[in-house]
C-alpha cells in the first residue's frame, strides 16, 4: 500500500539506453525521410503499419525484454521505455505489434502454456503477430467483472460464445487474449469466475464488425464469437482466476510514455508555427505545457525505475495515467488557444490546423482506454487507504 | 550518501520536533525560533550545501534541497532555505558563511544590484526574512562580469513588507552600502543564478507542504463522520483525495528531479545557461506552483471551515505554499523563459531536448 508516502526517485536513464535512443531516433528519421509515415498525423493504413513492423523487428526492438529462450534478448526493461517513447513522439505505426510487445507478451511469458510461448512469442518478436484485447463487451466496460462472453467446457477446451467491443484492430489481430466467463461469481468473491484465454483470430466462428469513430480513424470493432472452439493449451494462468492475473500488468500499461505524448505533435507543431521569437503570450503558453509534459514524463521515467527495479507501482502507475491523459487530452485545446493570433491564410497554418483536428478528435477517448479517469482514481484511492 | 541520509533523518526530526506547526500556533511568542536556529547550527544544516574547504557539511545541493522538504512538512517560517543556498553561493566564490540566519537574494527578476569597489548599490523589492538576517548573499553587477558578494543587513535600509503568509519580505535598499566579502561570480553563473536555485528551493518547500496537507487530509477524511459514515468512504470524496495525491507526486518528482539536475549538472562543469539545467528548474517551478493551488484548494474543501481557522494547521500549509510561489520569480515569467528558449531551439529541438535524461 502505498500510503500517504510518495516517492517518484528521479532517475536517469543509463548511457547504454540514451545510445539506443541515438540509433532509435536515426532509423525513424530515415523512415520518415523515405515517406513512409508522417509524424504529426498517425495513419490507419495497415500495410504501413505491416512494412513498419519488419523492419523494426529486423532491428530487435520487439520483446526485447523478454527470455532469451522464447526469442526475447533479455535486455532492460529501461530499453524498452526509450524505444517506445521515440516510436509514440514521432507517431510511428507501431499497431501491429505495440499491444503483444506491451502487455500480450508479458502476459504470455507469465501465464501461458509451454506449448503457447514456443509457438506465439517468437511471432511477435519478427513482427508478423498481431495481438487485440478482448475487455469490454457491449454491457460492461470499467466493470471489467461483469463480463459475460461464455466460455463453455466442452472436449479438449472450450467453447466460446458472445461478443467483445471496442476492440481495437481486432479486424487484423491474429491473436486476442480476452477475458471469459467460465463460471459464476461467488457470493465472497464477484470477480471469481473469468478466465482468460488465448483466441486465434483466424478461427472459424469469429467475425469482426468494424466501428468507425469520431476521429475519422477505423479501428475499433465488435467482434462476435460463435462456438469457437479454444483448444486446453490457449488457458492463460487459472480457470475462474483470471482477477488474480490482472493488477501487475496495469502498472505496465499506465505509466508508460502512450499515456502524455498521444497528441505531442500538437505542441511540436505550434513550436514551429510560433517562430523563433513568439510574442509573450505565445511564449507562456509554450513554455507552461514544456514543463507540464516534462514533469509528466520525469514522473513515467520514475515508474519505468520502479518496474526495472521489480516492484509493483500500481499506485504510482495509475497516477501518471491520471495525469498524463487528462493534460494529453487539454493539449490540443490550449495549443488551440496559444495559436489564436496566428495568421491563418498560410500553408503551415493549414498543415497546423490538420493536425490540431486530428488531434482535438482523438482527445476525448484518451480518459477512457486503458482505464478511465474514475477507475484510476479507485485505485489510487485503494492505494492511500481509503478503501 | 549514508552521510547524507543521517543528516537528512536528523534534519527531520528536528524540524518536526522544533517547529511543528500546531506548537507555534499555540505559543505566545517566536522564542522556538532561537532554539530552531541553535538545533540547526549545531546540526550543521546551515552549512549543509558549503564546501568542506570552508568548513561546511558539504553534502551537496541535491541532498541539500532534500532538507528543504521537511521544511515544506511543517511549512517552516525560518530562513533555513534561504542561508543554505547563501552557503553554497557564497562558498561556490570561496567566501565562508556567517553564523546566523542569513537572507538570499535577488528575489525577482526586477532586481538589480551593482557592486563599485567594495561598496554595493540596488534594491531588493522583497527579500524574505531580510529583517530576521545581519547578512545577505546576493550577487551583483560588477563591471563586465558578476560578483558573489557577502553584505551587512544593518548598513542596508530596510523597508517592512508582509507575505501572503504574513511572513516578512521587505523591501532592501543598499545605497553604496560596505560589503564584508566580495569575490568574482564562478564562470557557470548567470544574472539568474540566484532566481534559478531559490526555485528549485521553493519547488522542494512547496512539495514538503503538499505532502503533509496530503497526509492531514486523509485523516481526517477517515475520521470525521458525515450522513452516518467517515467521508473517506463518499467515492467523490476519495476522488478528490487522488487528485490531491497527484498533484502531491507532480510536484515532490518535479522538486526531486529539478534538485538531481542541478547537482549532476553543475558537476559535470555545465552552466545555469544549459537547456537541460533550465528546463528542469523551470519546470519544477512551474508545476509545483500548479500543485499549490490546486492542491490547497482540494485539501481545504476537504476539511471544510475547519481548516480555514487559525487554530488548525491547514491554513500554514496552505499559505506559506502560496506564498513560495512568488519568491524567486513567478512562474508565469519563468514560462514565457521558457517557452522562448523552447521556441528559439525551434520545433525539432523539442522531443530530444525533452528526452535528454
Amino acid at each position: 500500500m502505498l500510503g500517504s508516502r510518495l516517492e517518484f526517485t528521479p532517475l536517469r536513464l543509463p548511457e547504454s539506453a540514451q545510445r539506443l535512443r541515438a540509433e532509435v531516433r536515426a532509423f525513424i528519421q530515415a523512415e520518415i525521410d523515405a515517406g513512409l509515415f508522417n509524424p504529426d498525423i498517425p495513419t490507419d493504413d495497415w500495410e504501413i503499419h505491416r512494412q513498419f513492423a519488419r523492419k523494426v523487428a529486423a532491428r530487435g526492438w520487439i520483446g526485447m525484454t523478454w527470455p532469451k529462450k522464447y526469442g526475447g534478448q533479455e535486455r532492460s526493461y529501461l530499453d524498452r521505455y526509450v524505444v517506445n517513447e521515440e516510436m509514440m513522439a514521432a507517431n510511428a505505426p507501431n499497431s501491429v505489434y505495440f499491444t503483444a510487445d506491451r502487455q500480450s507478451g508479458p502476459t504470455l511469458i507469465k501465464y501461458a502454456s509451454e506449448r503457447m510461448k514456443a509457438e506465439v512469442l517468437p511471432k511477435i518478436i519478427a513482427g508478423e503477430a498481431c495481438f487485440c484485447i478482448g475487455m469490454s463487451e457491449p454491457d460492461s466496460g470499467s466493470d471489467l467483472f461483469a463480463a459475460k462472453c461464455r466460455a463453455t467446457r466442452v472436449d479438449g477446451g472450450w467453447k466460446v460464445n458472445g461478443s467483445k467491443i471496442w476492440t481495437t484492430n481486432a479486424h487484423h489481430a491474429d491473436y486476442m487474449i480476452g477475458l471469459f466467463r467460465t463460471s459464476p461469481p461467488t457470493k465472497e468473491n464477484r470477480r471469481h469466475g473469468l478466465t482468460s484465454l488465448l483466441i486465434d483470430m483466424k478461427a472459424p466462428g469469429i467475425t469482426c464488425h468494424l466501428i468507425h469513430q469520431m476521429s475519422g480513424l477505423r479501428d475499433f470493432n465488435q467482434v462476435l464469437f460463435d462456438d469457437v472452439f479454444v483448444s486446453d493449451d490457449h488457458l492463460i494462468g487459472e480457470v475462474d482466476g483470471a482477477w488474480k492475473q490482472a493488477t501487475t500488468e496495469l502498472a505496465y500499461e499506465r505509466s508508460g510514455p502512450e499515456r502524455f505524448l498521444e497528441t505531442f505533435a500538437t505542441l511540436r507543431n505550434l513550436v514551429g508555427l510560433a517562430g523563433s521569437e513568439p510574442d509573450g503570450r505565445t511564449a507562456e503558453a509554450v513554455g507552461r505545457l514544456v514543463a507540464e509534459i516534462h514533469s509528466l514524463r520525469r514522473m513515467s521515467v520514475s515508474v519505468a525505475g520502479m518496474l526495472e527495479a521489480g516492484r509493483e507501482p500500481v499506485s504510482e502507475a495509475a497516477i501518471v495515467k491520471d495525469l498524463g491523459t487528462i493534460w494529453e487530452q487539454e493539449l490540443p485545446h490550449r495549443v488551440r488557444q496559444a495559436a489564436a493570433y496566428f495568421r491563418r491564410d498560410s500553408e503551415n497554418y493549414d498543415h497546423f490546423e490538420r493536425v490540431l483536428n486530428f488531434h482535438s478528435r482523438i482527445a476525448p477517448k484518451l480518459t477512457i482506454q486503458g482505464g478511465t479517469t474514475e477507475i484510476l482514481r479507485g485505485v489510487i484511492a485503494r492505494g492511500l487507504g481509503l478503501r | 550518501m549514508e552521510h547524507d541520509d543521517i543528516i537528512a533523518s536528523s534534519a527531520q526530526r528536528v524540524l518536526s520536533d522544533l517547529a511543528d506547526i500546531q506548537t507555534i500556533l499555540a505559543a505566545p511568542d517566536d522564542s522556538w525560533r532561537i532554539r530552531l536556529w541553535q538545533a540547526v547550527e549545531e546540526m550543521g544544516l546551515n552549512v549543509a550545501a558549503v564546501p568542506a574547504s570552508l568548513d561546511g557539511a558539504d553534502i551537496g545541493l541535491q541532498s541539500s534541497l532534500g532538507i528543504l522538504r521537511y521544511a515544506g512538512n511543517v511549512a517552516l517560517a525560518a530562513p533555513l532555505a534561504e542561508t543554505i543556498l547563501a552557503g553554497w553561493m557564497l562558498g561556490a566564490a570561496g567566501i565562508a558563511l556567517p553564523a546566523g540566519m542569513v537572507a538570499f537574494g535577488q528575489s525577482d527578476f526586477s532586481d538589480c544590484l551593482t557592486l563599485h569597489g567594495d561598496r554595493i548599490s540596488g534594491t531588493i523589492a522583497r527579500l524574505p526574512f531580510a529583517r530576521d538576517c545581519a547578512h545577505i548573499a546576493l550577487l551583483a553587477e560588477h563591471g563586465d562580469g558578476l560578483a558573489v558578494v557577502l553584505a551587512p543587513l544593518d548598513k542596508a535600509t530596510i523597508e517592512p513588507r508582509g507575505s501572503l503568509a504574513f511572513e516578512p519580505v521587505d523591501r532592501v535598499t543598499f545605497a553604496a552600502a560596505p560589503v564584508i566579502a566580495a569575490a568574482a561570480a564562478p564562470a557557470i553563473f548567470t544574472r539568474e543564478t540566484p532566481l534559478l536555485v531559490g526555485s528549485a528551493a521553493r519547488a522542494m518547500q512547496i512539495a514538503g507542504a503538499l505532502e503533509r496537507m496530503l497526509a492531514i487530509t486523509i485523516d481526517y477524511a477517515m475520521q470525521r463522520q458525515a450522513f452516518e459514515r467517515p467521508i473517506s468512504k463518499f467515492q467523490v470524496v476519495q476522488h478528490s483525495i487522488a487528485q490531491l495525491a497527484g498533484e502531491t507526486a507532480a510536484a515532490l518528482s518535479a522538486a526531486a528531479s529539478a534538485a538531481e539536475a542541478l547537482e549532476a549538472i553543475l558537476a559535470a562543469g555545465r552552466s545555469f545557461d544549459d537547456p537541460e539545467l533550465l528546463l528542469e528548474l523551470i519546470s519544477a517551478r512551474i508545476r509545483t506552483a500548479a500543485a499549490a493551488q490546486k492542491g490547497s484548494a482540494i485539501a481545504h474543501q476537504l476539511h471544510g471551515a475547519i481548516g480555514v481557522t487559525r487554530d488548525h494547521i491547514l491554513h500554514r500549509l496552505t499559505l506559506h505554499a502560496l506564498a513560495w510561489r512568488n519568491d524567486y520569480g513567478n512562474e508565469a515569467q519563468w514560462s514565457e523563459r521558457l517557452g522562448q528558449l523552447i521556441c528559439a531551439a525551434g520545433p525539432q529541438s523539442l522531443w530530444p531536448l525533452l528526452a535528454t535524461r
